[in-house]
């Protein structure tokens, strides 16, 4: 991009996909605000504008304050297991062992399980108070087994999102952690650095970026969580496990207010933006070289 | 007090033995340096003394006690890395300072130790940068003030000036230099290149596949190689090697004869051959000269001479500086 006539010529290259890029963005925004407007009900054939009244409605609903608490601490939760799971894992397998190659793959395999399933295993084959791996572990202990999903709903969707999310934080740490050079880790022995300081001084200062991508990218995708909380508690007990997308989901699908859940929609879009900044601010800065 | 001793030491990765049988007597407050072609086992035997390699056999001791079991962090020796290894994300003053930190050093202290280190080494105004802002050569500047901060008993560097321009390498190799002649520490510093060696070294190790050839003052390897090794590898150009009857005459399997001890002249002498490149310098020129039946053979002759390519010559050794080696390839007195 040296002269004038090759910037001018970038930019004629570009627009037709900043455009479409555009379009694409905007119809199903426009689309979703128009509807968050109108008084629109699948069950009613007439369609009248409704003002702010959508808004009032959602943002009244009792579901909403809890739901908008449950996205924040599935999305913490998940992010604290992950992060510092993750950090654990990489510096195990970053350890000259045999078999590493198949180790990894294991760590990995996690993340190619369609969350749905994932949600089911983990329903069905671990949590379950009567058959479940774990009810069987803490009978074999004598304890009275935990039913997860009525005593600890967000907790255990938290456990299963966690575990589907732990092998992206960890590859993505590993892969900064081998790119560190062998002779820093050296200096910093010579310099008389036992390994808990290393760890603090060298590593960890070393790992910041990849951690921060770590955290806006899960972030992203955990804001809008929605299949492990259908498949598994179905936003209960109450509304104790709903977030966010679950709720916008209720209001869509269970009672046909396409209205209300567009005004749902906007503002989960709203508050994604505000974490979005938020996070920004706070860790953005680590992706400045 | 940094004075190091190996006895007997062995060094394998896996089956490959790197430094078959090392023993070495360094005095405290030398300058040693560990000078080889690339592959030799110099890093090696460098990172055996710093303890970041365990010996496979055999002994090091520092001022006489056995450290071979002990780690780097407890020998009490500073490394200057061939990548400078600072850490690029803390500034020139916390780099300097870090081996204090680890030590628990005091604030008043180490802020005293890293303004002393800094002024030794002209960094005081770049105190408050990050590495990546640094030239090379002030990064390298840094990674020994990281060293000397500490005041270790020795000071270890592997190839510190391989990464820097020519010009700022001849600056950085007097600063060290005089650097140990300010501190009067021990030093052992790596370089595959002799002429560092030759111009840095209180002493010298020639190292060849693992194997100490040979451990003296640059003048005595100058003077006196032990062997065909350390004669080709000692002095710049390299010295000729001349087999057969060349060899015959003096009794030996070879001889070799350094290119600044090779008379030349267009009328008479002892070898006779053709001119090849012509190399000037300036003060000093070299040519590459064509023996029928041996080779190509350097001679040193003072600049102001002119040959060119094509010339007929003839060329006389110095008969006193003539090396003589057996079949083997040792020197023979
Ligand atoms: N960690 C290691 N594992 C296996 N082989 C090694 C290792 N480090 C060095 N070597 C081998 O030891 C030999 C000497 O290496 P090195 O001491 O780095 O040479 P130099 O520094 O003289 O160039 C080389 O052949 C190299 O391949
Ligand atoms: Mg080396």
């Amino acid at each position: 991009m040296a002269t004038r006539e090759s910037r001018t010529i970038a930019r004629i290259m570009m627009a037709p996909s900043v455009i479409v890029l555009l379009i694409w963005m905007i119809v199903p925004l426009a689309l979703t605000l128009w509807f968050s407007f109108q008084n629109y009900n699948l069950l009613n054939p007439v369609v009248t504008f409704a003002g702010w009244l959508n808004y009032q409605f959602f943002l009244t609903d009792p579901a909403f304050a809890q739901s908008i608490v449950n996205t924040l601490l599935l999305v913490g939760g998940v992010l604290l297991i992950t992060v510092v799971g993750g950090i654990f894992l990489a510096l195990l397998l970053d350890q000259p062992i045999w078999g590493q190659g198949i180790v990894r793959i294991l760590v990995i395999s996690p993340f190619f399980i369609m969350p749905p399933v994932a949600a089911l295993i983990w329903k069905n084959m671990l949590m379950h108070p009567g058959y479940g791996i774990f009810a069987r572990i803490a009978e074999a202990f004598g304890q009275q087994p935990i039913d997860w999903f009525a005593q600890v709903p967000l907790f255990s969707i938290i456990l299963i999102v966690a575990w589907q999310w732990l092998p992206f934080a960890t590859l993505i740490l590993l892969t900064a952690l081998q790119s560190l050079s062998e002779e820093q880790k050296e200096a910093a022995e010579m310099d008389g650095a036992n390994a808990v300081r290393r760890f603090i001084y060298i590593i960890l200062p070393h790992l910041a970026r990849a951690i921060t991508v770590v955290i806006l990218i899960q972030t992203i995708f955990l804001l809008a969580i929605f299949a492990e909380v259908l498949v598994t508690t179905n936003g209960g007990p109450g509304y104790n496990s709903t977030n966010l997308a679950f709720l916008v989901y209720r209001t869509a699908l269970l009672s046909f207010d396409v209205g209300g859940a567009s005004a749902g929609g906007v503002i989960a879009v709203i508050l994604a933006n505000i974490v979005a900044i938020f996070l920004m601010r706070a860790v953005g800065r680590n992706l400045d070289a | 007090m940094g004075s190091i001793t190996l006895e007997h030491v062995n060094k394998s990765f896996g089956g490959h033995q790197v430094i078959p049988d090392a023993s070495l007597e360094i005095e405290d407050g030398a300058f040693v340096v560990f000078v080889g072609p690339s592959g030799c086992g110099k890093s090696t035997l460098l990172r055996l003394i710093a303890g970041l390699e365990d010996t496979t056999s055999g002994i090091i001791r520092l001022d006489g006690e056995d450290v071979t079991q002990r780690g780097p962090a407890h020998r009490g020796l500073a490394m200057v890395f061939q990548s400078y290894a600072l850490y690029p994300h803390m500034t020139v003053r916390q780099n300097i300072a870090f081996p204090l930190k680890m030590a628990n050093t005091d604030k008043a202290t180490t802020e005293r130790k890293v303004d002393d280190a800094a002024r030794v080494l002209n960094l005081t105004d770049y105190l408050d940068r990050k590495p990546r802002q640094l030239s090379g050569g002030q990064r390298q500047r840094v990674a020994i003030g990281r060293a000397i901060v500490r005041q270790p008993k020795a000071f270890l560097f592997d190839e510190p000036l391989s990464n820097l321009d020519a010009a700022l390498r001849v600056n950085m190799r007097i600063e060290i230099t005089e650097l140990h002649q300010h501190l009067k520490t021990t030093m052992v510093y790596v370089t595959h290149d002799q002429v560092e060696a030759m111009t840095m070294a209180d002493k010298i190790v020639v190292l060849n596949a693992g194997r100490i050839e040979q451990y003296g003052t640059p003048m005595e390897l100058y003077r006196t190689p032990a062997n065909k090794f350390v004669a080709g590898f000692i002095g710049s150009p390299r010295m000729n090697f001349l087999e057969g009857a060349h060899a015959e005459k003096y009794r030996a399997a070879t001889i070799g004869v350094r290119p600044e001890h090779l008379r030349i002249s267009r009328e008479s002498g002892d070898w006779h051959g053709r001119v090849g490149v012509v190399e000037h310098l300036g003060s000093d020129t070299f040519l590459h000269v064509h023996m029928e039946g041996v080779g190509l053979q350097t001679v040193r002759t003072e600049g102001e001479k002119e040959f060119v390519p094509g010339d007929t010559v003839w060329l006389s050794p110095d008969p006193s500086r003539i090396y003589r080696f057996d079949q083997s390839g040792l020197a023979l007195r």
